[in-house]
């Protein structure tokens, strides 16, 4: 599948996509249990109104969502904001109650799980959040904070708690002696690291990271980004990691799904998404974000740019989401919800009409406007 | 182009004996340029010491040009921009919170010598800015229309009427949908996107000459940032204003910008057309922010090259080159010399490129080709 390995695991994992994929549709039957296993997933927040406090709608943030994420692979979710990325990585690490669907954990479901139930569990799922100044007590030392996930479980950890906690420091490149240090006394980059340290002390199976990299400067981020990989080789860990920023998401993922409006439209390894893109949305998010590349400016000639905004989750349109706003769109797409077909192996695809594919629909009227849903790009 | 001419008469005759000074840095001709900020220093007294956001910057912009200010958080980029804007001048209680010094020669006119009456005919019609957040730049108690109409008004003897007029007229132009509707909307009833086109809207309601824009795209999401920058684009070419962008994204000033400045603890440490830049980078910090950037067109696997530490403290800037304690190649030039001696912007040949690092012309060019280029 990759014809240089880039990672040692890369191997591995590729070998292991292969076979999970050999037969369509993706779940394979001998394919290895996955790690995660999401099956129409879905979180309403109710909208409350009037002086009965009665229940006047819901923001649909995610709306029937499958995925699995396989042992030692990382898996990238990218979206715009609004698409539900984040609620999705707070129910898959129980922060939140699902409203529908399963998640199973290592073959365990764990929807609906109490705090007790869960509290094992924590152990082995943990979370990097975005915000690195309001994800850490700031009355709170290092030492307290890193090492708080010990106290929670009940560990006492080999050598001592405190010997943990700076060999956990040094690990994520911080100076151990900093242990009794406030985290006000340490910079953006730093203090995610502290978070990592945190998320790691328990030796968890799955790292869910939320944007963990967008708060932090250019020259920063990479080191969290070289961080994260680091740890991913020497520990074996499993990530999940959502972000907005699709450099981001091509650098650090090994298989990507893209979420628009609380679904996902697209899931497949890397390769393929960046190279043949099948979702007409996936393929006017990448044509949005700006090239580094002064010389690629003039060549702008295949460039989508999509008109107005993301619909919001209270009423998504009905049948594909994507249809208000797609120069494909067809009679079907607003009445029927595509399902997530894979249409090539490893590469899953919400959509009547893909891209790089042939055509599902291929006779259906055009939308009237569908045209019109493109500006056209200034030379 | 006749505005430009004039600006350059003017600029002449007002004040000759300032411009013929030698500038370091290797400024274009003195006087010529629309817009020439020399030697500008913003520095801010504060209880833990003087705080040297801009310490000596230097640099020109031609009408119709987009200059490119990158740089991380805390290198000087807004501060050099609230400062054009006269932003700085006078603190609450009319105290004066910073010190500035320097010159800015907007069309023939120095700004920081001139009176705060001056400077605020001159702000918002010649000179107008977008910031990073509409949410908080916007009054969340006036409607977009009426905030618009008023920017207008200010500077122009018109009634409320007309200036309604123009305000919706200018909502059409950046593309709001039902102009006539959404002019008496509030900002909270705009998404970002909108709100972002809203003020751009506001800003260009006089045709300012010089437009700033600080962050205008980083609260957005992708596809809204790529309408927003073409949005920009169309505009300027439109207008035939300068505009100089302010961003921490080389995507962004790849797409918008002609020049290209540096910033690293409130200094430039290199300048250029957008081309030699990004193709014959010479400053190391240069280097460090292209090695650092995940690309979305290439299938890189290898692991990005981060520039170790973090950047300096504005209060305690590093002695010698700021960017020594981070730089790889800080031991490379003999001596102590990068510890110790600031390196001045100097001109790197094929013209129109500059650069303040202390190692040799030779030294930096076998690096970019043998160590750092193969590896982006």
């Amino acid at each position: 599948m990759t014809e240089k390995p880039e990672k040692p695991e890369m191997d591995k994992k590729a070998a292991a996509a292969a076979t999970a994929t050999a037969t369509i549709p993706a779940q394979a039957v001998d394919s290895p249990e996955p790690l995660l296993k999401v099956t129409g997933l879905v979180k309403h927040f109710p909208i409350h109104k009037g002086l009965l406090r009665r229940q006047a709608g819901a923001v649909k943030a995610v709306d029937g969502i499958d995925f699995d994420v396989r042992r030692g692979e990382t898996l990238g979710i990218v979206g715009e904001s609004g698409c539900g990325k984040s609620t999705m990585g707070r129910l898959i690490t129980r922060l939140l109650e699902p409203t529908g669907g399963t998640i199973e954990f290592e073959g365990k479901d764990i929807t609906h799980l109490g705090v007790a139930g869960m509290r094992p569990l924590r152990r082995d799922v943990q979370m990097i959040f975005q915000d690195p100044y309001g994800s850490l007590n700031p009355r709170h030392t290092v030492g307290t904070i890193v090492s708080a996930p010990f106290k929670l479980q009940g560990v006492t950890p080999e050598g001592g708690l405190k010997a943990e906690v700076q060999r956990l420091l040094s690990l994520v490149g911080l100076n151990p002696e900093h242990y009794n240090r406030y985290p006000h006394e340490f910079s953006g980059g730093q203090r995610q690291r502290i978070g990592i340290a945190r998320a790691l002390a328990l030796k968890p199976k799955l790292v869910v990271a939320d944007e963990p990299v967008s708060a932090l400067d250019v020259s920063i981020q990479a080191q969290v980004v070289n961080l994260l990989d680091d740890l991913q080789q020497e520990l074996g860990l499993t990530y999940v990691i959502i972000a907005h920023d699709l450099s981001v998401i091509r650098h650090v993922s090994d298989r990507i799904a893209v979420m628009y409006l609380g679904k996902i439209v697209e899931l497949a390894d890397r390769q393929s998404l960046y190279g043949a893109p099948m979702h007409p949305y996936t393929n006017a998010l990448m044509s949005a974000v700006p090239v580094p590349d002064p010389r690629r400016r003039g060549v702008k000639s295949g460039r989508i740019l999509l008109k107005g905004d993301v619909p919001s989750p209270i009423s998504p349109p009905s049948g594909c989401r994507f249809h208000t706003r797609c120069w494909k769109a067809t009679e079907i797409c607003k009445t029927q919800d595509p399902p997530l077909l894979a249409l090539k192996t490893g590469h899953q695809v919400a959509c009547h009409h893909p891209e790089n594919a042939p055509d599902l629909v291929p006779d259906d009227k055009a939308l009237p406007g569908a045209s019109d849903a493109l500006d056209t790009p200034t030379p | 182009m006749t505005d430009m001419t004039k600006g350059a008469t003017t600029g002449a005759t007002g004040a000759t004996g300032a411009l013929n000074e030698p500038v370091p840095g290797g400024a274009p001709a003195p006087g010529r340029a629309f817009l020439e900020v020399r030697d500008l220093k913003v520095h801010f007294p504060t209880e833990d010491g003087l705080v040297k956001s801009v310490d000596g910057l230097t640099f020109s912009l031609e009408k119709g040009k987009t200059l490119g200010i990158v740089g991380e958080s805390g290198s000087g980029k807004s501060v050099t921009s609230l400062g054009i804007m006269g932003l700085h001048r006078v603190g609450q209680y009319g105290r004066q919170r910073a010190r500035i010094s320097g010159e800015i020669w907007l069309d023939g006119k120095e700004l920081l010598s001139a009176d705060e009456d001056e400077v605020r005919r001159l702000r918002g019609r010649n000179i107008a800015m977008i910031f990073q957040d509409p949410l908080s730049a916007m009054h969340p108690y006036f409607t977009v229309g009426k905030q618009i109409a008023e920017a207008y008004r200010v500077h122009n003897k018109v009634d409320k009427k007309a200036a309604r007029k123009r305000a919706v007229d200018l909502l059409d132009r950046v593309g709001i949908p039902e102009p006539h509707k959404r002019v008496d909307s509030y900002p909270h009833e705009f998404s970002g996107g909108m709100r972002q086109r809203a003020m751009i809207a506001m800003a260009l309601v006089n045709n300012p000459e010089l437009l700033i824009a600080d962050e205008p795209t980083t609260a957005l999401d992708v596809t809204v940032q790529a309408q927003i920058l073409d949005l920009i684009r169309d505009l300027q070419q439109e207008f035939g204003s300068a505009v100089i962008m302010i961003t921490h994204d080389l995507g962004v000033v790849a797409e918008m910008a002609d020049e290209l400045l540096v910033m690293y603890g409130g200094r430039c440490v290199e300048r250029g057309s957008a081309e030699k830049v990004f193709y014959e980078p010479r400053h190391p910090y240069t280097w460090g922010l292209l090695g650092s950037m995940p690309r979305i067109d290439r299938d890189q696997t290898e692991r990005l090259i981060p520039v170790k530490g973090s950047p300096p403290s504005l209060i305690n800037i590093p002695s010698g080159c700021a960017f020594n304690p981070r730089c790889p190649y800080a031991d490379v030039p003999k001596g102590n010399v990068t510890r110790t001696v600031r390196p001045e912007l100097a001109a790197e040949d094929g013209g129109h490129h500059w650069s303040a690092c202390h190692m040799s012309h030779e030294e930096r060019t076998r690096i970019w080709t043998e160590e750092i280029a193969p590896k982006l």
